[in-house]
């Protein structure tokens, strides 16, 4: 039963989704947001810690949600660490986009490594009402590197 | 009506030919028969609602209240048919009572801006209950923001059950108002409202029953409760979108100022000054839903032809076997269990989030809803961020009870 829906909740997705990595608040993070997203109630927080090149040294979050939100923050956490907070936001774009329009080349000028990891999120595009959940970290993240303490994803930072 | 008497006096209710009366239930979704179980948040139409509405922009439609010409007189005919229908269907005393609304939100709107506004005053209290839809808590809260009243807030248990000792705790002679469920949307919950209307005079306030689901599960007479206010719906009676009713006490709706203001609503205008059309019209200001409010009176009859006692006991039935086949499932929890719940079954898995369950036994052709059904603060109060939610109609069966557990314990392979 729901075959058709690995292309969805692939291996990695069901794996993050139960056992999600860098799942902890960070005391004086340098950036920290709260999301939420009212259609389901899901509600995150991310917490990211630069060093002193600018470069994001820790990044977690804490939360409920759907395997699918869930999933995505684990994975966001682990693809942003080393990256400086403007790489951050260019993947955020890149993200956004391959969720809400299905291309894949928004992920193109990533490394090729982190472009693998976040294509497994690309299923989302046939779910039109999923794309908040695959969003809301990065969004809450996005946020947050621009000092707004919380966010929902009905604020119109980008359809989705 | 229990179902226990359904079960010591048998009621003839032929689901199949129910089936036949709503097309789309024969429709596929993702390959799969539709397994409609969402009915809670709009019901489906049958071919006499369809019917009748088609009948009148073929036939007899034009604007009513106004023309002197034969369509328009044919037309206001239907509407106020449709009204008188609406009537018996509460038994109300008079089809003054009646107004009609887009909704029953706005019909608590219109509650709250014009009586509120006109005869709360600061520090007066109302009550609601915590598992309230937020169609009866924001109008209130903007009456709190507007007029300085008090809410406050009467709980329900862990199974999800009235707590009338509690409630009555709340009232005073503050209370001016109690505002409150008919059935819980997410619960099933029944509210014993004559007892709750009988305590809140005794205080001295009026009181609003939001009827939106209970009015497709049980009978109401709005005479024998006693209740100022009811309001519900038309689409979840399996009526049209677009058009709501609220039933008011005549005394009151004439005390009332109009809640909007513009063309029906008057019966002369000067510049200067107007003076208001008679009730209802007072409170329908604007061209209605005019075939929106025939299709309701159609489904009032569709409703009432089957016998709500009838469609009461299909429906306890439908609820009474999936509980039982829901709890066979591991690690899922029922949300809301009261004594003499109706057929609203709220659930969470332990597996999986009430958004995956949604997505999962929609491929199975399963509508049902997942999140916080427009009530917060319950699922704040039962400790949930979500739910998932089936809900039962007169047209569902035992049949999709079971493509629904299916559907459930696929669930619990993919997730597990």
């Amino acid at each position: 039963m729901f075959d058709e829906l690995r292309e969805l909740y692939q291996e990695v997705i069901l794996d993050h989704g139960k056992s999600p990595r860098n799942f902890r608040a960070i005391a004086d993070a340098r950036y920290h947001a709260h999301g939420h997203n009212p259609m389901c109630g899901d509600q995150l927080e991310v917490f990211v810690v630069t060093d002193d090149g600018g470069r994001i040294a820790d990044v977690s979050f804490v939360g409920k949600g759907c395997a699918i939100s869930v999933a995505s923050a684990s994975l966001m956490t682990e693809i942003l660490r080393g990256k400086t907070v403007d790489e951050a936001r260019r993947m955020f774009d890149g993200f956004h986009e391959m969720c809400t329009t299905g291309a894949d080349d928004p992920l193109a000028e990533l490394p090729e490594e982190d472009a693998d990891r976040l294509q497994v999120l690309s299923g989302v595009r046939e779910f039109p009402m999923r794309v908040k959940c695959a969003t809301l970290a990065w969004h809450t993240m996005n946020a947050a590197t621009k000092g707004i303490d919380e966010i929902s994803t009905d604020d119109g930072l980008g359809a989705g | 009506m229990s179902a226990q008497a359904s079960i010591i006096e048998p009621v003839a209710f032929d689901v199949d030919a129910v089936r036949r009366d709503f097309p789309i239930l024969s429709r596929e979704v993702h390959g799969q028969k539709l397994v409609f179980l969402d009915s809670a948040a709009s019901a489906q139409k049958p071919r006499q609602v369809l019917d009748a509405e088609r009948h009148i922009y073929e036939h007899e439609y034009a604007n009513v209240h106004r023309g002197i010409h034969y369509l328009s007189q044919v037309c206001t005919d239907r509407m106020e048919a449709a009204r008188e229908k609406v009537r018996a269907f509460l038994n109300a005393g008079s089809e003054k009572e009646i107004v009609f609304t887009r909704n029953a939100t706005e019909s608590i709107n219109l509650v709250a801006a014009s009586w509120g506004r006109t005869f709360l005053n600061e520090g007066d209290e109302i009550v609601i209950s915590e598992m309230e839809h937020h169609s009866n808590i924001i109008p209130w809260q903007f009456l709190r923001d507007e007029k300085g009243i008090v809410l406050r807030i009467a709980p329900v248990g862990d199974e999800g059950e009235f707590l009338m000792d509690d409630f009555a705790g709340l009232l005073n002679e503050r209370t001016k108002l109690v505002a409150i469920t008919h059935m819980s949307n997410v619960l099933g919950t029944i509210v014993p409202v004559k007892d709750v209307v009988r305590m809140a005079h005794d205080a001295g306030a009026k009181v609003l029953l939001d009827g939106a689901q209970a009015v497709t599960h049980i009978p109401v007479d709005v005479k024998d409760l006693d209740c100022d206010f009811y309001v519900f719906s038309g689409h979840k009676l399996y009526g049209p979108s677009g058009i709501g009713v609220l039933y008011a006490k005549e005394a009151l709706l004439d005390a009332m100022p109009p809640y909007m203001g513009g063309g029906e609503m008057i019966r002369s205008v000067t510049f200067e000054k107007a003076e208001w059309a008679d009730l209802p019209y007072k409170f329908e200001a604007g061209t209605p839903a005019i075939a929106q409010s025939v299709g309701l009176g159609a489904a009032v009859d569709y409703v009432t032809g089957l016998g709500l006692d009838a469609i009461g006991a299909h429906e306890a039935d439908l609820l009474t076997y999936a509980n039982q086949r829901l709890s066979s499932i591991d690690g899922l929890k029922l949300i809301g269990t009261a004594p003499g719940k109706s057929s609203v079954v709220s659930f969470t898995m332990d597996c999986a989030h009430p958004h995956d369950i949604g997505t999962l036994v929609d491929r199975a052709g399963v509508a049902i809803r997942v999140g916080h059904h427009c009530a917060q603060p319950l699922m704040d109060r039962m400790g949930v961020a979500a739910t998932a939610r089936a809900s039962f109609g007169l047209y569902n069966t035992r049949a999709e009870v079971d493509v629904l557990t299916r559907a459930l314990e696929g669930v619990r392979e993919f997730f597990g």
